[in-house]
């Protein structure tokens, strides 16, 4: 009998040893598969464990973390969702991230190893950093003035600042509510069938994702093109231009909107927006030469971040001479985002050169250590810069006695080109109103703001709809922040040299956003992640004060 | 293998006269430091979970101590030359389940199962107190082998009558107390093999018909142990209890091979077993739905109904990785329903990772040895018969709900001895580890001594 309980006792090891393998084949070998399984919750346990890193935008987040008691427990929250959505984007736990949210959110997450007191420490901890925070270059009252301006009327502005490609404002609106997409259940559900539904598509970041025809904006970048390359030599001079002008090739006329366009000078052209001429030079200039201006303003790029993806804006590289003509005053198949012709009008305000538009600033740990800083960097030469200095007169001339009179800041230098894009099928729709512009305090050396208004605008009469009447005030009030913001931080550096030898931002970097904030307020603590932001906004009110005095 | 001097003779036999050591100190410290083990999961489940030791922690050692404590006096008076290995291992494991246990009932506040748990263990223990100071004399089973059948299969039948619960009818309830009384049949099927088996080896080993290479037993022998074993199983086919009814086969061919040594019943046991199991697997829906999702596990993810109980299963084990989540750390609880009972292992898994749970494998193993050990020291074919059953029980069971809950095998409902949420169970099993310590202590007392037990000390015939 012992022989046989030897061998059952030899069964019973045979069994154990098939479990120990089995064990090792679950947890060794299939474990990195089964943890990747989409179906598999701890991923999303782990991601949404710890509150979110927060997104700041003048020294205050905007975002925050809400403890739900559920399974994914901390959800994300939002302070002044709508209007700060084309900038944060929602993070929710059913439908994924966009823009900030997206961009950065191994390191909002807690993901970034870079976020790690040690190389490979959350990997030997199997911990996770807290979320760290992205600080935005967006500029709070820019904003809000901006938003306000286009109260709810379908459209975007874009304000940069030329000289460092900072992205000051970006607003697209109608906008939503970012918070309610954030959880999970039902009624996250609703929210989102509701919001992708919308004939508004208030989810659309139209500052960077949706394309329109730039229409008569685009003539900076065909006289920019008909300068440099030498067709015009004297923006004074008049223009071998008939009106009425008939389509090289058509029968087609192209009607003019302005009185006196024909044979008339560049700087007339601009001021007073002739079709006829700016499609004329457009012909002359040649396909070749205006697709190649184009694309040195930032046309027909695919692979522009800001960094959140920008849609390519276009303009063909095969047409006709009547397209080419229809594509030198922004119609035919041109389009642009919005940050698209801010761009341009911050290629004319910084001397022909585009800097690479940026959205972050920094982003920092929780605690607020930097981890990594955009540096400013040159995105494209779009023109030279004897180019670059007529076309900011003739801007200019377009705001103190033309198109763009509605923009007109006293006490500065502005600069604006207005647009009235036909679009639709047989260009039925109502158009767009565009406004690009930029500005420059007396007192300084550099413009401080270059901007880009579009409006829809479905709702007004169709004899209403102009870049000069819908776009331009709201191109003027953002521009107003932006000078008044730039004065303040000028003040701050006191006896340093003048603004012209600066070659310092507007906003100093050390104490973020302070002494961006308005002065009546307060350096608030976070609405609920309140210990990194103070550290962050008590130097800045200090600072502030001193600015003050 | 070969036995010396080509007898029986047990190997850990002692010489007469040599003083054998008893080793309760050794037992005691083993003890304390189940104990000890236990109150650290405790605590550290409470600072993974709130940050704090839990209030009662202090409260939940003692009286484990005490319990622990309770056993080895019993133990040390009533089977002084017993395993030392036995008791502490069971309380170990004890201990650890109602960590994990209570680790679990912190996620699931409307669902608390540590107290209740913690009332069974003791009523567990104080069992295992009265059979070790009560049963003198393993060899006293031995005359109540169809009294435990009668009982075996009344238990087996009763939960007929009642309700089913989650599919399966093996639940007695009455008042709030629910009881699975298959669990103690298997003691008592254990007994009777033995018993049965016993009285009956030169029959079954030697007489009957040659029918090919095989030697069969008479009908006379053979036909009630089958007719028993056929009767039980078709219980539990009725009852939709195939983890236990796989037990019972497999413990009906370990003890029928040990005791006969016929390794062609073996074959015919394991091909009856295939046979079955296939017929039972394509017919019973119940059975079918349980096979096909140990083939593909996460059919229902493709299908888009989300990971199965199995899938989930799974999941915790790999996301222990290596060395595990840590105690209150893992996410175990995702798998839903069993998760404190069948799927108790699953938590062990993620959060003391494969470290953990090899070492958990290793206690059972270390137990199931002790238990084959003192059946191999023993001198009568009762003892050694009942001693391999109890261990193979433990063993079987062990076997069939961890591989199945790590995709080994298919899935059948069964506790994990000691460590699942369920009061039959663990009560069950301090039963059957009082009887091996009964068992174990026969087996090393000194000779004179078994003769001080009352009963005159059996020469066994025709060995």
């Amino acid at each position: 009998m012992i022989r046989y309980i030897r061998r059952a006792a030899a069964l019973c090891l045979l069994l154990l040893v098939a479990l120990l393998v089995n064990a090792a084949r679950v947890m060794l070998v299939e474990a990195g598969e089964l943890d990747a399984n989409p179906a598999n919750r701890r991923t999303a346990i782990a991601r949404w464990s710890e509150p979110r890193g927060d997104v700041v935008v003048d020294g205050k987040p905007v975002t925050g973390s809400r403890d739900s008691g559920q399974q994914l427990r901390w959800e994300r929250t939002y302070r002044r969702g709508p209007l700060y959505a084309p900038v944060t984007g929602y993070a929710s736990q059913t439908y994924g991230t966009t823009m900030i949210e997206h961009a950065e959110d191994p390191l909002l997450s807690g993901a970034d190893p870079m976020l790690a007191p040690l190389p490979l420490w959350n990997d030997l901890t199997r911990g996770r950093s807290p979320g760290g925070d992205v600080v935005t270059t967006i500029r709070a009252p820019m904003q809000e003035a901006a938003y306000r301006g286009l109260d709810g009327k379908r459209g975007a502005v874009v304000a940069l600042e030329p000289s460092s490609g900072r992205i000051l404002t970006l607003v697209s609106s109608p906008s939503y509510e970012p918070g309610v997409l954030s959880g999970t259940g039902p009624d996250v559900k609703d929210a989102w069938t509701r919001l992708t539904t919308s004939p508004n598509q208030p989810m659309l970041n139209r500052a960077l994702r949706q394309t329109y025809p730039p229409g008569s904006t685009f003539k900076i970048v065909t006289a920019a093109a008909a300068l440099d390359a030498g067709v015009v030599r004297d923006v004074d001079a008049p223009t071998d231009t008939p009106d009425p002008f008939v389509l090289p090739g058509t029968r087609q006329v192209l009607p003019n909107a302005a009185r006196g366009c024909e044979d008339a000078s560049l700087a007339y052209a601009l001021q007073w927006s002739c079709n006829t001429v700016m499609a004329g030079l457009g012909v002359d200039v040649g396909l070749e030469v205006m697709a190649e201006t184009a694309e040195r303003f930032g046309f027909d790029d695919t692979t522009l971040r800001v960094p959140s993806w920008v849609a390519r804006s276009n303009f063909d590289h095969d047409m006709s001479p009547d397209q080419l003509a229809l594509s030198s005053i922004g119609q035919f198949n041109t389009t642009a985002t919005p940050l698209q012709m801010a761009m341009v009008a911050a290629a004319v305000a910084n001397t022909g050169e585009i800097a690479r538009p940026y959205l972050v600033d920094r982003t920092t740990t929780s605690g607020g250590t930097t981890v990594d800083r955009t540096p400013r960097r040159s995105h494209r030469q779009a023109m030279s810069p004897s180019t670059a200095l007529q076309l900011q007169r003739l801007m200019v001339k377009a705001v103190e006695e033309g198109t763009g009179a509605n923009a007109a800041i006293p006490g500065a230098r502005v600069g604006g080109k207005t647009g009235t894009a036909q679009h639709g099928l047989g260009n039925t729709g109502t158009p767009y109103a565009w406004f690009i512009a930029w500005a420059q305090a007396e007192d300084s050396g550099r413009p401080a703001v270059a901007v880009a208004v579009v409006v829809e605008d479905a709702e007004a009469s169709r004899t209403d709809i102009s870049g000069g009447g819908s776009a331009a005030p709201i191109a003027r009030d953002v521009m107003r922040e932006a000078l008044r913001l730039e004065a303040e931080s000028r003040g701050a550096p006191g006896p340093r040299g003048g603004p012209a030898a600066t070659a310092s931002p507007p906003v100093p970097a050390v104490p973020r956003g302070a002494p961006g904030t308005r002065p009546s307020a307060a350096p608030a603590p976070a609405a609920s992640r309140g210990a990194p932001a103070v550290p962050r906004g008590a130097p800045g009110g200090r600072e502030r004060t001193r600015a003050e005095d | 293998m070969t036995a010396p001097r080509g007898t029986d003779a047990p190997p850990d036999a002692p010489p007469p006269g040599v003083r054998v050591p008893k080793r309760r100190g050794v037992e005691l410290v083993l003890l304390l430091g189940a104990v000890l083990i236990s109150v650290c999961g405790y605590a550290e489940v409470g600072l993974a979970h709130d940050g704090a030791v839990p209030p009662d922690a202090a409260r939940y050692g003692a009286g484990l101590g005490l319990l622990a404590l309770l056993a080895h006096l019993a133990v040390r008076f009533r089977a002084p030359y017993a395993d030392p290995l036995l008791l502490p291992i069971a309380l170990l494991l004890n201990g650890l389940g109602l960590v994990l246990i209570y680790r679990l009932d912190l996620e699931t506040p409307r669902d608390q199962a540590a107290t209740t748990q913690l009332v069974w263990s003791t009523l567990g223990v104080a069992l295992f107190i009265v059979v070790v100071v009560l049963l003198r004399d393993h060899r006293a089973l031995r005359g109540y082998a169809y009294v435990s059948v009668a009982a075996a299969l009344a238990l087996m039948i009763l939960p007929i009558f009642f309700p089913a619960v989650n599919g399966a009818r093996i639940w007695i309830r009455i008042g709030g107390l629910s009881f699975q009384p298959g669990e103690f049949a298997k003691i008592l099927l254990a007994v009777f093999f033995a018993a049965y088996l016993s009285a009956n080896l030169s029959a079954l080993a030697y007489a009957g018909r040659r029918i090919w290479r095989f030697q069969f037993p008479t009908w006379r022998v053979l036909g009630p142990i089958v007719a028993i074993w056929l009767l039980s199983v078709g219980v539990l086919v009725l009852e939709r209890d195939l983890g236990t009814s796989l037990l019972f086969f497999g413990l009906f061919v370990i003890m029928l091979y040990v005791a006969t040594g016929r390794t062609g019943w073996i074959a015919i046991g394991l091909l009856l077993a295939a046979a079955g199991a296939f017929l039972i697997g394509s017919v019973e829906p119940h059975v079918h739905s349980r096979v096909e999702d140990w083939l593909d596990p996460y059919a229902s993810i493709r299908a888009g109904d989300g990971p199965g109980q199995l899938a989930q299963s799974l999941f915790a084990f790999a996301a222990g990785g290596m060395l595990g989540a840590g105690l209150g750390m893992g996410h175990s609880v995702l798998i839903g329903f069993a998760a404190k009972s069948d799927f108790i292992l699953a938590t062990a898994g993620e959060e003391l990772g494969l470290v953990g749970l090899t070492a958990l494998f290793l206690l059972y193993a270390l137990f199931v040895a002790r238990g084959y050990r003192a059946g191999l020291s023993l001198r009568d074919p009762f003892g050694r018969l009942l001693a391999v059953g109890l261990a193979s029980i433990v063993a079987l069971q062990v076997f069939v709900i961890a591989g199945g809950v790590m995709g080994l095998i298919p899935l059948t409902g069964m506790a994990m001895p000691f460590l699942a949420q369920g009061g039959s169970s663990v009560v069950t099993n301090w039963v059957i580890v009082a009887l091996l310590v009964r068992v174990s202590d026969s087996a090393r007392a000194p000779q004179p001594e078994a003769s001080d037990t009352g009963e005159p000390a059996r020469v066994e015939a025709g060995r």
